[in-house]
């Protein structure tokens, strides 16, 4: 049996334009030896739940820099608890105001990444939960 | 349920699963898989390949829209290449078919190539197998036309599409190499853009090369897969494929010949596993001295060692 590859799929809600920084993660973390699905922008929720299943990702991380995030990150864990769904790993990041944190983690996202958290703090972060 | 059961009763989570089992070359993958098998062999494998950027993904994704129009239920697997140093990959393909995730008739799946030998090519035919007994009518693969084992793949499709792009002039002396021989039908794409009559040319001069008149003599079709021109057509040619396949009886050999080398390399890996238990490793140390102190050489050695592993065989143990 071949090592276990940890695969994630890096998803951008929202209508914001911007994905330089989901790009720079998911790069990352392909040199970290993940397999990352990419999806590109503006990805309904819907969308993205739909896409982690047929990938049968580990992990799923949102990125949003609209503002949207306290409707669209929750929105994401809803459907997945629907769904019957508890295995994924759900992280955020993009602009995420400090006060929301707490929000969205009882909201079932497991992680916040804010604005310049080390590329290495996301990697080790990853590895660590999902290899337990 | 296990695993088949949950294909078989289509439940996405489950094929999702089975294949990722698959790609780790789990045990209970082949269990599995063992008890779909009676329940493949209804959809039409088609094969989809050529050079980064030509268009392959747009492509899948218009002919999958085509193929949905018909009602026909679609599986995609996308492979894109892993890297040789870390082992990651982004698979990036499903971004241009955004519009089916939400499509219940349909199923995607990204793959990467993951560096071990033969290992993509079976776990993209266990993949394959599982999306057949999902009950899928058409299996689209795409594969980077680079290495010997994304030609693997697709030679084991039943019509493979060859894709270009005008302006590739030296792209196609690669290509040329491995990949001519197995296209079913060409396409050229991104024929919005200068040049597209001229790759068609060298296409033809090429196939032109081959002394025996195939049969089937490939189509090469000019696409504009971004505004969907030349899609009907490519569809349509490639189901007159599978026509022509099993109206000639050549699906018959395709079958067998898949089949026969899927037994092979089952065989043979099974073989090499029990090499490791059979084989007198002591024996093979000490020899392997001898060898280096030119006592003994290594085709003496093999037959002695393998007189052992015959005897070991034959006592049954
Ligand atoms: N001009 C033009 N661009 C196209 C056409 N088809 C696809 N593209 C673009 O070519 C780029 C690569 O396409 P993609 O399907 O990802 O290629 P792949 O790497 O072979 O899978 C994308 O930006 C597509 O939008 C076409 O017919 N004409
Ligand atoms: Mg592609």
């Amino acid at each position: 049996m071949s090592e276990r590859k940890i695969r994630i799929l890096i998803a951008k809600p929202g209508l914001d334009g911007h994905d330089r920084g989901a790009k720079i993660v998911a790069r990352a973390l392909r040199d970290a030896g993940f397999e990352v699905i990419y999806t590109g922008l503006h990805q309904t929720p819907e969308q993205i739940v739909e896409t982690a299943i047929q990938e049968d990702v580990d992990a799923i991380g949102l990125s949003c820099l609209s503002g949207a995030h306290m409707t669209l990150f929750p929105k994401v864990t809803k459907l997945l608890k629907e769904k019957g769904i508890d295995d994924i790993l759900v992280t955020g990041g993009g602009i995420v105001p400090k006060e929301d944190i707490p929000k969205l983690k009882e909201a079932g996202i497991d992680m916040v990444f804010g604005p310049g958290t080390p590329l290495d703090d996301i990697i080790n972060y990853h590895k660590e939960q999902i290899r337990k | 349920m296990d695993l088949a059961e949950r294909v078989l009763a289509g439940d996405k989570r489950g094929v999702a699963r089975l294949i990722s089992l698959i790609e780790a070359e789990d045990e209970d993958a082949f269990v599995q898989l063992g008890k779909l098998h009676s329940r493949t062999g209804k959809a039409h494998i088609i094969g989809v390949t050529g050079p980064p950027g030509s268009g392959k993904s747009t492509i899948v994704d218009r002919m999958a829209k085509a193929f949905r129009q018909m009602d026909k239920k679609v599986g995609i697997i996308a492979v894109d290449p892993t890297s040789p140093f870390t082992g990651g990959a982004i698979l990036g393909d499903r971004i241009r078919m955004l519009d089916l995730t939400l499509d219940e008739g349909v199923f995607i799946r990204s793959m990467g190539t993951r560096g071990h030998l033969g290992g993509l090519s079976r776990a993209a035919s266990g993949a394959v197998k599982v999306l057949d007994a999902f009950g899928m009518d058409i299996i689209l693969i795409e594969t980077v036309g680079a290495g010997q084992s994304e030609v693997e793949i697709v030679s084991h499709a039943h019509t493979t599409i060859i894709v270009e792009m005008p302006g590739l002039g030296d792209e196609i002396q690669t290509i040329k190499a491995g990949i001519m021989e197995i296209g079913d039908i060409f396409v050229i794409n991104k024929a919005d853009r200068q040049g597209a009559d001229k790759t068609a040319m060298e296409i033809q001069a090429m196939l032109g090369l081959n002394p025996e008149k195939p049969e089937w003599e490939p189509p090469i079709l000019q696409t504009i897969a971004r505004t969907n021109k030349g899609i009907d057509a490519l569809v349509e040619k490639a189901m007159e494929h599978y026509d022509y396949l099993k109206k000639s009886g050549n699906f018959e050999n395709i079958l067998e010949q898949g089949i026969r080398e899927e037994l092979e390399v089952l065989i043979k890996n099974q073989l090499g596993r029990l090499m490791g238990q059979v084989v007198d490793r002591e024996r093979q140390d000490e020899f392997i001295n001898k060898i280096m102190e030119k006592e003994l050489d290594p085709y003496t050695a093999a037959n002695i060692l393998m007189e052992n592993v015959k005897g070991k065989l034959c006592d049954g143990d």
